[in-house]
């Protein structure tokens, strides 16, 4: 009798296990999936008849995010289109990647500089869908040249001490969309510039930190060789580097933080030396035509704030034209000018508002005249253009 | 003889409780000690200066039921707590407390706090849950007077006790050898000797390897609008292997009205960092290893029916290297140092029956050194004073305690830094408690509680990053809850207990990272606000079906933790990051003739992984479920226990921390034999 009751008994124990097991294989089925996150569209402006059909804008994402991402204005729409790569190409895992860091438009295809996921993508500019993905290490920026691109890289293929690792240049063919040559350079290069046949690439030593470097390689573009270097000893870190209609490089330098502050340099790349110093610190700068649009944020421990500022410089001349471009008080909430890009038809300029890194950048249109157009919330750290339009621009 | 009597029944008692299990959630106080000992600990501090908020608890065998590994793993199973978990055997597990930040967790390893200026964060992932005998989870502090003024000074407290060494009667030594193996190329050994020395003196001694391999699959699946795959990939986690380490040697001494510790401690790992996934990055090149070692020691006495007194010290050594050797990044290899030394006296006076004051002092000493580039060296003095009161009016209790603490700063340094300035600050608190039924049954509480804590030695010194000008990050508490506890006869239930709280924090001048103009480059700044409103359930039942024991732990969770910094931030008034607005845990332990079944239900809800409510830091919910069999045999003098779990039964994808997949199905074999 009592083996009955204790059989009855643990029947029940059996029935009061099984319930919350039961219980939790109900919960268990209800898992959503996740769906990739489609395109934001919004009307920011004006439908207008333009040759610049519209803008590609390549949204950083803070490193280790994975959060980078492309959006895309449409003039003729008056459209903004917020992240549209993993909706054009959704069968690419996971996303654009981590770092977006640089973008360009060159012949048929579209390279956007992806840094820590260590690739560039090749895309097709009317629809950002993939056709190629190039595998670059730490790669930082590209500029496409005579049927090829080049992109700059912090860390060469070749390393002979791991510590002090020098940087590089890969030769990318835009035919067969795969690396052919590469070129060791100085500490971490930047941008580059081409005049003539070669290939200016500014160094800055950013993994050299306190010794920043302060060279500028010159690289033959024939004979895809490093033939010489100039060496500016008043800067260091050197970052964003362009030229002018006579083939004078402009040099941006993020300075050491400490006493050598950011500034900008024009130098006779023939003659090897500066010929001014501009007395403007750079973060990002544009050149339209002979005219340079330069932002600035610069942190001092002084303030205990960033230093924003903003200029037009006249390269021709080598005067600033401007210190105010922005002149209806937008400025006043700008948080951290990070990019800045000139539609090269109707000189409308747009700053990119990357805030405090971690949070939804915010893109303003101006127009010529400095009055605000229209802004419009864009990807976390905007910072980096392609025009499209019935003629390509840089 | 009155005295030897007493001990006798107590001893009778104690074993009595071992024997029937306790309720979940309940622990006596100090009944962890588990020996004569405790009696001594009771009569010491008398039961009326006892804690007035009950922590909540995890103790003996409800602890070495849980699927857990370590304290961590434990950890989840409490409410109020958010873990930080990169995932594997070897990632780095930290916990946040009602969402006031890990910075403000105090962590105690047998009384006296584990430090580490550097970061102010402690690696739960660490401490293996092998020999812990029982943590607790204060909220405020511990509300016991008679303490060191360090136990006063964080704005929530985890307390971990290892295992005191007991003895059967007529046996002067016990040998407990373990071996776990499981998923990710888990062999974990280990194994504790303690012996009785003399009458008086008791000895643990105890060492423990960990090695795995920490590989394991994850999988990422995404699907496109129109419900199509989008892509579905599936991965190994790789760098995420470890091996550790740990020894430990306890000495432990009693006396009349009185009792001593000394403890030694020893760890040393080398583990991989696994790192984000990201698109096309799979795989990283980062290890740390690390060494830490300290020793403590502690002695308590009652001098008279008046007076009591506990002194207590510390000397811990720290070393850390962190390596990135990986030919796409930039090559770092870092050492770390640290050393903190810290002694504490803490008087207690029980002026009558009703009325107690307490005056502790405390102070620390922390050094850094590092192989940085213009690193600065720092160098801290901290001075604690706590005094403090007690009020027992049978029904009525009440606490008070005011903490002063004084800071001084020093760095050599070959550029600009300088030292933080000195600080000084008081901090007070208030604990109170009601029990307005005969039996105890019911109790009302609530504390308030301002507390701050300090910049970390990298907050405001690690090269480029660091500002020597920050300020304390403030905390203000407040908090009401009741609980219940029953014990009922019932042909089916044992048990019952609910507990419930609410809660509202306040986190003003939060230290957060600041972008400067420079890429990438942050500096700290004080600059937050957080408002936290927060409520808190959980419920036990025991119950029993003939010779089946049951019992059921549910925990819910509520946080509403928003960002008021600054009304022009677009993210003004959301979630703070990693935050689920509800949480929840279930376990549920059925046990027979020495069987044991678990099962474990944890469940987070969706959350951001930025400080922007939007659909692109959006998390979604993860839930896990867990179970574990397990069966003690006793041959002789020897018992052996076998246990096997399996946790993520289900297999499901999930991340704690954005980029970081969480393994899904493992399991985990224990065997353990007693001696």
């Amino acid at each position: 009798m009592s083996l009955i009751h204790e059989y009855i008994s643990s029947i029940k124990a059996i029935v009061v296990i099984l319930l919350p097991v039961a219980a939790s294989v109900v919960l268990a089925s209800c898992e959503r999936d996740e769906v990739l996150i489609d395109i934001e569209q919004t009307q920011v402006t004006e439908p207008v008849f333009t040759d610049v059909y519209g803008f590609y804008l390549l949204n950083e994402g803070n490193m280790g995010s994975n959060k980078a991402s492309l959006d895309y204005f449409d003039a003729i729409e008056g459209v903004y289109y917020r992240n549209i790569y993993a909706e054009r190409n959704p069968t690419v895992v996971m996303e654009l990647g981590d770092v977006g860091n640089d973008l360009q438009i060159y012949g048929n295809k579209m390279y956007a500089v992806v840094n820590c996921s260590h690739k560039m993508e090749v895309l097709t500019p009317d629809s950002a869908k993939r056709i190629a993905q190039v595998d670059i290490p730490n790669c930082r920026y590209v500029k496409g040249h005579g049927g090829y691109v080049y992109v700059s890289s912090y860390v060469g293929p070749a390393q002979i001490d791991p510590t002090a690792p020098l940087g590089a240049v890969f030769k990318v063919d835009t035919l067969s969309l795969s690396v052919v040559d590469t070129v060791e350079v100085g500490y971490q290069p930047e941008e580059m510039a081409v005049v003539g046949e070669r290939l200016y690439v500014a160094n800055s030593g950013g993994y050299h930190l306190p010794d920043y470097d302060n060279r500028i390689s010159v690289i033959d573009l024939n004979t895809f060789e490093v033939i010489d270097v100039i060496t500016i000893e008043q800067a260091a870190n050197f970052h964003r580097l362009d030229c002018d209609s006579q083939g004078r490089l402009w040099l941006g330098s993020r300075g050491d933080y400490y006493g050598n502050l950011s500034n900008l340099y024009v130098i006779d790349p023939q003659r090897k030396e500066v010929l001014k110093t501009m007395d403007v610190p750079v973060s990002d700068m544009w050149a339209d035509g002979d005219t340079l649009y330069v932002v600035s944020s610069e942190w001092s421990y002084i303030t205990g704030s960033n230093d924003i500022s903003y200029a037009k410089v006249d390269m021709d001349a080598m005067e600033v034209i401007d210190h105010n471009i922005i002149k209806d008080g937008t400025d006043e909430e700008i948080k951290l000018p990070y990019g800045i890009a000139v539609d090269p038809v109707s000189k409308d300029f747009y700053v990119c508002d990357a805030k405090s890194y971690v949070v939804s950048g915010t893109l303003y249109c101006f127009d010529k005249y400095g009055n605000l157009k229209w802004k419009q919330t864009a990807g976390q750290v905007p910072a980096h253009f392609a025009f499209r339009g019935r003629v390509e621009y840089e | 003889m009155q005295k030897k009597f007493f001990l006798c029944v107590a001893w009778v008692l104690l074993n009595a409780a071992n024997v029937c299990a306790q309720p979940l959630g309940i622990s006596d106080d100090e009944v962890f000690l588990d020996s004569v000992m405790s009696i001594q600990e009771v009569s010491v501090v008398g039961k009326k200066h006892t804690e007035i908020i009950k922590p909540q608890t995890l103790s003996g065998m409800q602890l070495s039921r849980l699927n857990s590994q370590t304290v961590a793993d434990a950890l989840r199973y409490f409410s109020g707590v958010q873990l930080k978990d990169y995932g594997g055997i070897g990632g780095i597990k930290t916990v946040n407390i009602r969402s006031m930040g890990t910075n403000h967790v105090g962590v105690f390893y047998n009384g006296i706090q584990l430090g580490n200026a550097q970061n102010g964060q402690v690696d739960l992932g660490r401490y293996s849950l092998d020999n812990i005998e029982e943590i607790s989870l204060y909220n405020g502090q511990k509300s016991n007077i008679f303490q060191s003024a360090k136990d006063f000074a964080s704005s929530s407290a985890i307390y971990i006790y290892t295992k005191r060494p007991t003895f059967a009667p007529g046996k002067n030594y016990q040998l407990t050898v373990q071996m776990k193996t499981g998923s990710f190329g888990l062999a974990n050994p280990s194994v504790v000797w303690n012996q009785r020395l003399s009458n008086n003196v008791t000895m643990s001694a105890n060492a423990e390897y960990t090695y795995a391999n920490g590989k394991y699959k994850f999988h990422y699946r995404r699907l496109q609008l129109n419900g199509d795959v989008a892509y579905d990939t599936t991965a190994t986690r790789h760098n995420g292997d470890v091996e550790a380490v740990r020894a430990e040697l306890g000495v432990y001494g009693r006396m009349r009205d009185g009792r001593w510790n000394v403890n030694g401690y020893f760890y040393t790992s080398e583990r991989g960092i696994p790192g984000a996934i990201v698109n096309n990055v799979f795989r990283r090149g980062e290890r740390q290893w690390d060494k830490s070692a300290f020793g403590q020691g502690a002695f308590e006495k009652k001098f008279s029916a008046v007076y009591s007194l506990k002194v207590s010290g510390k000397f811990a050594w720290d070393y850390s290297r962190y390596l990135r050797d990986d030919e796409k990044e930039l090559y770092l290899d870092n050492h770390y140092y640290q050393k903190e030394v810290y002694v504490s006296v803490a008087n207690m006076f029980a002026i009558n029956d009703w009325w107690s004051v307490s005056a502790s002092a405390d102070l620390q000493w922390n050094a850094m050194d590092a192989d940085l580039v213009d690193f600065a060296y720092p160098t801290r003095w901290t001075e604690l004073g706590a005094i403090a009161t007690a009020v027992s009016f049978g029904s009525f209790n009440a606490q008070a305690s005011l903490l002063g603490t004084f800071i001084q700063e020093s760095t050599r340094s070959r550029k600009i830094y300088t030292a933080g300035s000195n600080k000084h600050e008081l901090s007070p608190a208030v604990f109170l408690n009601y029990r307005p039924f005969d039996n105890d049954w019911l109790e009302l509480y609530g504390f308030f509680k301002k507390i701050f804590r300090m910049p970390t030695f990298n907050d405001l010194y690690y090269t480029e990053i660091g500002n020597a000008n920050l300020e304390p990050e403030y905390t203000y508490q407040y908090d009401i809850g009741f609980s219940i506890n029953r014990n009922i006869g019932h042909s089916f239930f044992d048990y019952v207990g609910i507990k419930a709280d609410a809660y509202y924090n306040y986190v003003t001048n939060k230290i957060i990272a600041y972008p400067t103009g420079k890429q990438f480059r942050w500096t700290m700044i004080n600059l937050g606000k957080v408002r936290i409103a927060g409520l808190e359930a959980s419920c036990d039942v025991a119950a029993h079906i003939g010779k089946v024991g049951m019992k059921l732990h549910t925990q819910y969770t509520f946080q509403r933790a928003r960002d008021y910094t600054d009304p022009s931030d677009s993210f003004y008034g959301d979630q703070i990051p990693y935050i689920p607005r509800h949480s929840v845990s279930v376990s549920y332990n059925a046990n027979y003739r020495g069987w044991d079944f678990n099962y474990a239900f944890i469940y987070t809800g969706e959350r951001y992984n930025e400080q922007e409510n939007n659909r692109y830091n959006f998390e979604p919910p993860w839930y896990t479920h867990d179970l574990s069999l397990s069966k003690e045999f006793g041959v002789g003098q020897v018992r052996l226990r076998i246990m096997g779990e399996l946790n993520n039964v289900f297999n499901q994808d999930y991340e704690v921390i954005h980029n970081y997949p969480m393994p899904g199905r493992n399991f985990r074999i224990t065997a353990k034999i007693t001696i």
